[in-house]
């Protein structure tokens, strides 16, 4: 019956046509839709690599600063601690070179004093042998009869006296 | 399942009843090749069968509407080109040439359409001195369906090479391109996971196949001019498929395929009497399943639809119209998902043939 027996004529037309349109759509359709989709697969393929591999570099590169961070941490540590002893020594050096200066010249200045003292005695001494001389020449020569004018010579002498 | 058992319980209904006709037919062989619609008076019945077979089935001309005239029935239909072989003769006319039973003599035959025996819609017959109202040799006309088939290839390659020319602007599809893309990469999927490795040869026939079937399913569903065509419901469109499946299978099998067909290894000796057989019978039943299974849904479906339709009219009733709309409603979504579903299946199953034959793993 007309329901189940395939006609001839559709079936040579169905065939023809259905080839026909296999090579014009794989040549005008399936070709150029899948070149491009392959293409932007490869193309999201190695930009996902691309990111893959910067994103190690990327990783390297902060893995390296970290390096060079700690490194330069320790240094500027080593560098800071160096320069404190250094400082310190410094500074106990220049105290010890300042006390031994400054007993230097405490002690420069106590013999100067000793000797200043020991001049100045000397000189006393000196100073009041010539004016016990003179005072005893004077006396001789004048009278010292009486009490007052023992007094007056003294005191008179006393004033030409300079005890400065 | 269901709805497949619909399917099969409506074809069954359809086949008694147009061998019911036929047997009619044969009481009167004088009716057997006249016009159709004279019959089709004789019995409400008879009238929607008629009615659902000129739907479902070929014709000669496309008809966009009818309706009932002063003088009876009357329509506006585009003639289309009748071309024809019959012994050493070619015969070309248009389909109007035979408007009201009108008759076309050439080179001594008689060219006229008729009512064949045991079929339902009208053919075009020859007549000659030896012999009278015989098909001839070979019947190449520009029928509703080829006519459709042709529109079915404009919308496709419209469709496809629009979406292409769309990836030259820009690798990144946008709108409707985007949604082609998706269902491109799903066929694609499937020829490339039956296949493996070799499907790349085979993805351009496999979206060919699966668009040129869910489109004429489409085309089929739409219930206007000038779709609504059942041409992927019609047995020599999907036999012709089935053939191109069969064809690609066999003439690339590897020649494990053919030793594994032909020697069965790994079984008892006995055993491959029956195996051997059965193996060969497996070649030409895949093909044919897949012919069958996409012919007797679709038309299956087109003639559910069609019958809840005539139901209002054989009842007679309009209050006969409110459960027909709804349930061809129903009918008329699950078609809809199932015209893709058919062409999913043909194409994963013919994916699947491919792959069994040119793998040499199983």
């Amino acid at each position: 019956m007309d329901l189940l027996s395939p006609e001839p004529g559709l079936v040579i037309w169905t065939g023809l046509t259905f080839l026909i349109l296999l090579y014009l759509l794989g040549k005008f359709a399936w070709k150029p839709l899948l070149g491009a989709i392959k293409e932007r697969e490869t193309t999201i393929q190695t930009a996902m690599e691309n990111a893959v591999k910067a994103n190690e570099e990327l990783k390297q590169i902060e893995a390296t600063k970290t390096r060079i961070e700690a490194e330069t941490r320790k240094e500027r540590d080593s560098i800071l601690k160096e320069a404190h002893a250094l400082k310190d020594n410094i500074v106990e050096e220049a105290k010890n070179a300042a006390q031994q200066e400054a007993q230097k010249i405490v002690e420069a200045a106590k013999a100067q004093i000793a000797k200043d003292r020991a001049d100045a005695m000397q000189e006393l001494r000196s100073t009041v042998a010539k004016l016990s001389v003179q005072i005893a020449s004077k006396v001789i020569a004048k009278d010292l009869s009486s009490d007052a004018n023992q007094n007056d010579l003294v005191e008179k002498y006393l004033q030409e006296c300079n005890f400065n | 399942m269901f709805t497949k058992a619909i399917h099969i319980i409506v074809l069954m209904l359809a086949v008694i009843a147009n061998v019911g006709m036929a047997r009619a037919q044969e009481s009167e062989p004088e009716a057997a090749v006249a016009s159709a619609h004279e019959n089709a008076h004789e019995e409400e019945g008879l009238d929607m069968t008629h009615l659902i077979f000129h739907h479902v089935l070929d014709s000669y001309q496309w008809d966009i509407v009818g309706w009932e005239g002063a003088n009876g029935e009357e329509k506006i239909s585009i003639p289309l080109p009748v071309i024809a072989y019959h012994n050493g003769h070619f015969f070309f006319t248009m389909s109007s040439s035979f408007a009201e039973g009108a008759k076309v003599e050439k080179d001594g035959l008689v060219w006229y359409m008729g009512v064949p025996e045991g079929r339902v819609v009208e053919k075009l017959l020859v007549d000659s001195a030896t012999e009278q109202a015989v098909r001839p040799t070979l019947d190449i006309s520009i029928t509703r369906n080829v006519a459709s088939m042709w529109l079915s290839v404009i919308v496709i390659l419209l469709i496809f090479i629009s979406v292409a020319k769309a990836y030259k602007k820009s690798l990144v599809p946008h709108g409707a391109v985007g949604a082609v893309e998706t269902v491109v990469l799903f066929v694609k999927d499937i020829a490339d996971e039956q296949i493996g490795e070799k499907s790349a040869k085979y993805v351009p026939y496999m979206l060919s196949l699966f668009f040129f079937i869910w489109i004429n399913n489409i085309i089929g569903l739409i219930p206007f001019f000038p779709f609504s065509t059942n041409l992927s419901g019609n047995i020599a469109f999907t036999a012709t498929l089935a053939i191109g499946t069969f064809i690609l299978t066999n003439f690339n099998a590897t020649k494990h395929y053919w030793i594994h067909n032909f020697t069965v290894p790994g079984v008892p000796f006995i055993m491959k009497f029956i195996l051997v057989p059965i193996e060969i019978v497996t070649m030409f039943i895949r093909p044919f399943t897949l012919l069958v299974r996409l012919f007797a849904n679709v038309t299956g479906g087109h003639i559910i639809i069609l019958s809840l339709i005539a139901m209002i009219f054989i009842i007679g009733s309009i209050a006969m119209a409110v459960p027909s709309v709804l349930l061809t409603l129903i009918i008329f979504v699950l078609e809809i998902i199932f015209g893709a579903l058919q062409a999913y299946i043909f194409t994963l199953l013919s994916a699947l043939y491919i792959g069994l034959a040119v793998n040499d793993e199983h």
